[in-house]
């Protein structure tokens, strides 16, 4: 493979051959990678690509197995994240690691090797979020904080300790469009420092837009070194995928709106905890042959949402809940699922899927109700020989890809055992779906598979409801997006008149309250 | 500076999770022979009474399946609360409770003599076993108390019960002022199996059946599905419908009720009346039978006849080496650590690392 970047001596890191193996499976091979000095390189990649193998080498979570690392044009071995961190290389994580009790400037405190006084670090954030537009008050208790607003804690977190190198790892995937413009002209400023900076991602329009140059991988190989600017979205994913990435097709939606499926009239739900968000008033209908989306930033209820709708936790009154013209409000989940409801919530390991059970088994999990009759004898007893052959059928119809014959759900992939997931309730041809984050975590072919699914579903007459943090998943699939914002859900907007500026300022925040008044 | 570092392994093999009671049994004897040749005796010797002797006569299998029944009744009882994952450490208690509740009938009517007597007085041990661990169950879903804590306060609540009724109002008229109860009448006295070979009564079938009975539940039904998903990942558990608060609930009944059931065929069967201590702590021994049975019925009918041979072995030795029949206590102590050891070793694996310790990250957490 020819050298990635001619101007060697400038470069702040470099990586050459660099591998990692976990039992038979290579997940970063032989990569090569420079990064210069006041650069924003995007790293891009499918889920499972060997994008987080290769960044944990790098801030020393992970010992490679082949290949060098040269910082400053000197080979270094970077044992341990205290190693990286004292070279200078700073990481804000995907998942925050922050205690919701404790204040913005506390959660700093702790990650300090020293014992620094807490008013001296509250005084050096606040420098440091007046000088990079990262607003933030270092008193405000975590949890009271947004996720945009613990983001800035994590980045401020890691300045703090006056990085060369910036690594962020798919830093926008919990921020509005509004909230990322801010956090990328915080980046620029920081460029502009002579830092550098490691992007990784996988939306493509905001690496074009931002970044310097690209490594992209696929399979823990390295297939391209390019710059961005002069690619199209379409290339890049071309790169990443290794193909064409399909797109799933939404034919018009009935001109005849069907028959209301589900109404919902007035939900609201106190927090259960002490850092759950309340429902206020919600009100929505979703009618027979539509994919209405729920937009919303992670953590504006949702789950509550998802809880509330699914029977997992019952409401007050009966009527709150409609299904198919049924009050099931204080109906739990299987009876719900008796009136034709399906759901699929966001953790598939745990929750959708017990993960040391089988696949046969976890079919039982939300059917052996709606199903009794197929898969459950006298006294109880499981007809093993049917849960299998259904559940055979499941991984036919979704392709999903296994080994073994019926192997624990752990075993699968994300993207496999969300296929089963969904196939499970689709093959049940439900009259109404509801679906939070259908492709979390999920590979391009396995989500537009998902999607196009749902969608299909949609129009043989049932009702999907989808919520989910990815605009432009919804884009795809939606016939009117509403937005969850702090527990409160906006009207829905038709999807001809759905911009994603104007569903980003819903996300923030703008005119929420108003749906209330509209359906009242 | 060195430290040592418990890194999970990526995947368990399924051949050692099978051989690791019968690791942990061997390790238990290569042990107990150091442990005998420390106390000065001929290990060969001494592992030969201890595991051998008792097996060698008809009269004293019978004695093992004495032993053996009231642990495998409450040890596959166990096995459904901690496959469900509630921590029911209190079967020594309900094992207490039962046998009490069961004797009421001879006891106290001691006129009431006929073949109702036997079956009321079963149904009342079970009843009164289940009723002793609804308690911990009722302040487990109430108040969200820990049952581990409260199960285990009741056994003394339990053991301390029965002294003062056999010392106080349940003292035999008759009795010489001795602490214990009027010898139950006929009627009231569990069966023995086979009377000319040895004094093996009914509650071992009893065992067997709640095994075969409990082995159909886990393992072929929708309520042995229920208390896996619940054990496993109750958040599923609720996706699917099940109750937390009823398996709570299942769990305990079923595993006192047991428990209750163990009591009573003690008492009724081998006893044949109440006294201050009618358990050598059967209810506590059951736990390790659970585990080395791997909370499987089928698996605890084999573990329940290991550990009792344990007690058998102790008595054995006590009499032909001369060493104290706490030497049974150690044996299931060394058994259940060998267990716990081996199962850890299969989930985890241990590394020596040399040098400065990593700093944890806050964010790699």
């Amino acid at each position: 493979m020819q050298h990635p970047h001619n101007g060697g001596a400038g470069d702040l890191l470099e990586v050459r051959g660099l591998s990692k193996v976990f039992g038979t499976l290579k997940a970063c091979d032989n990569i090569d990678l420079a990064i210069a000095r006041g650069e924003i390189h995007a790293l891009l990649g499918e889920n499972g690509a060997g994008k987080s193998t290769l960044v944990k080498m790098l801030f020393g979570s992970l010992e490679p197995n082949a290949g060098e690392i040269f910082w400053k044009g000197e080979p270094v071995v970077i044992g341990n994240p205290a190693k990286a961190r004292a070279l200078g290389i700073g990481m804000v994580f995907q998942h925050f690691s922050l205690f919701e009790a404790l204040t913005a400037a506390e959660n700093i405190a702790l990650s300090l090797d020293r014992d620094t006084p807490i008013r001296e670090i509250a005084a050096r954030a606040r420098d440091l979020s007046s000088a990079y537009g990262l607003p933030l008050d270092p008193f405000a208790l975590v949890g009271d904080l947004s996720v945009g607003e613990r983001q800035r804690i994590e980045i401020i977190r890691c300045l703090l300790q006056k990085p060369e190198l910036i690594i962020l790892d798919e830093p926008t995937s919990v921020l509005t469009p509004q909230e990322a413009d801010k956090l990328f002209e915080t980046l620029g400023r920081l460029r502009g420092e002579g830092k550098s900076i490691l992007y990784i991602s996988h939306r493509l329009e905001e690496v074009k837009r931002l970044c310097d140059r690209a490594t992209v991988l696929r399979h823990g190989k390295v297939v391209a070194h390019c710059d961005p600017r002069r690619e199209t979205a379409a290339s890049l994913a071309r790169m990443m995928v290794g193909n064409e990435v399909v797109r799933a097709t939404r034919p018009a939606a009935p001109l005849v709106a069907g028959t209301e499926i589900l109404g919902i009239c007035g939900l609201s739900r106190k927090p259960a905890g002490p850092f759950s968000i309340p429902l206020r008033n919600i009100w929505l209908k979703v009618h027979g042959g539509e994919v209405l989306g729920i937009a919303g930033v992670a953590g504006n209820g949702q789950s509550e949402f998802f809880e509330a709708v699914s029977g997992e936790a019952l409401q007050e009154s009966a009527d709150v809940i409609r299904i198919r013209g049924t009050s099931a409000g204080r109906m739990g989940i299987n009876r719900r699922r008796l009136l034709g409801a399906a759901f699929v919530p966001e953790e598939r390991l745990g929750h959708g899927a017990a993960p040391a059970m089988r696949l046969s088994e976890n079919l039982l999990l939300s059917r052996f109700r709606t199903d009794a009759r197929a898969f459950l004898g006298t006294l109880g007893v499981i007809r093993t020989g049917s849960t299998a052959s259904a559940a055979k059928r499941i991984v036919a119809a979704m392709d999903v890809r296994k080994s073994g014959d019926d192997p624990e759900a752990s075993a699968l992939s994300g993207g496999n055992l969300q296929k089963f997931i969904i196939g499970r309730e689709l093959d049940r041809q439900p009259a109404l779906i509801v679906v939070n984050q259908p492709t979390w975590g999920v590979d391009a072919g396995a989500a537009a598979h998902i999607r196009q699914s749902l969608i299909d579903l949609a129009r043989s007459g049932s009702a999907v409801l989808v919520i989910s943090q990815d605009l432009d998943e919804l884009f795809e699939m939606s016939d009117a997006i509403a937005v969850m914002h702090d527990g409160q859900l906006s009207a829905p907007i038709p999807i001809a008149e759905a911009t994603y500026e104007r569903i980003g300022l819903l996300m923030g925040g703008a005119d929420a309250a108003h749906s209330a008044a509209e359906n009242a | 500076m060195m430290r040592i570092e418990i890194v999970k392994r990526p995947q368990r093999s399924a051949l050692f999770s099978a051989l690791s009671p019968f690791i942990a049994l061997a390790l238990t004897v290569i042990a107990g022979a150091i442990l005998f040749a420390m106390l000065g005796k001929n290990p060969a010797e001494a592992l030969y009474y201890y595991f051998i002797d008792p097996l060698r006569e008809e009269w004293s299998l019978h004695e093992l399946a004495i032993k053996a029944a009231p642990l495998i009744l409450i040890a596959v009882g166990l096995s459904v609360c901690y496959l469900s994952n509630n921590w029911n450490i209190g079967a020594e208690g309900q094992f207490i409770i039962g046998a009490m509740a069961g004797s009421i009938l001879p006891v106290m009517f001691p006129a009431f003599q006929n073949a109702f007597v036997l079956p009321l007085m079963l149904l009342m041990g079970v009843l009164g076993g289940a009723a002793y661990a609804a308690i911990p169950a009722l302040l487990k879903t109430r108040f969200n108390t820990n049952e581990i804590l409260t199960s285990l306060m009741l056994v003394y609540v339990a053991q301390l019960f029965l002294d003062w009724m056999v010392r106080g109002p349940w003292r035999n008229p008759e009795g010489f002022n001795f602490p214990e109860t009027r010898r139950f009448h006929p009627d009231a006295v569990l069966p023995e199996i086979w009377s000319a070979s040895g004094r093996a009564n009914w509650g071992f079938v009893f065992a067997l059946l709640a095994a075969l009975a409990l082995w159909f539940l886990l393992s072929r039904t929708l309520k042995g599905f229920e208390v896996k998903v619940i054990g496993q990942s109750p958040r599923a558990g609720r996706f699917a419908g099940f109750s937390t608060a009823r398996m709570v609930f299942f769990a305990f009944l079923v595993s006192g009720g047991l428990a209750g059931l163990a009591g009573i065929s003690e008492v009724s069967g081998a006893i044949g009346q109440l006294r201050p201590s009618i358990s050598p702590g059967y209810g506590f021994t059951a736990i390790i039978v659970a585990f080395l049975g791997r909370l499987n019925p089928l698996g605890i009918v084999a573990a329940g006849l290991v550990l009792a041979l344990t007690y058998l072995g102790g008595e054995a030795a006590q009499i032909s080496l001369g060493v104290s029949d706490k030497v049974a206590r150690v044996f299931q102590g060394m058994i259940l650590f060998f267990v716990l050891g081996c199962d850890a070793l299969i989930h985890y694996r241990f590394r020596i690392v040399r040098g400065q310790p990593a700093q944890t990250n806050p964010g790699s957490a």
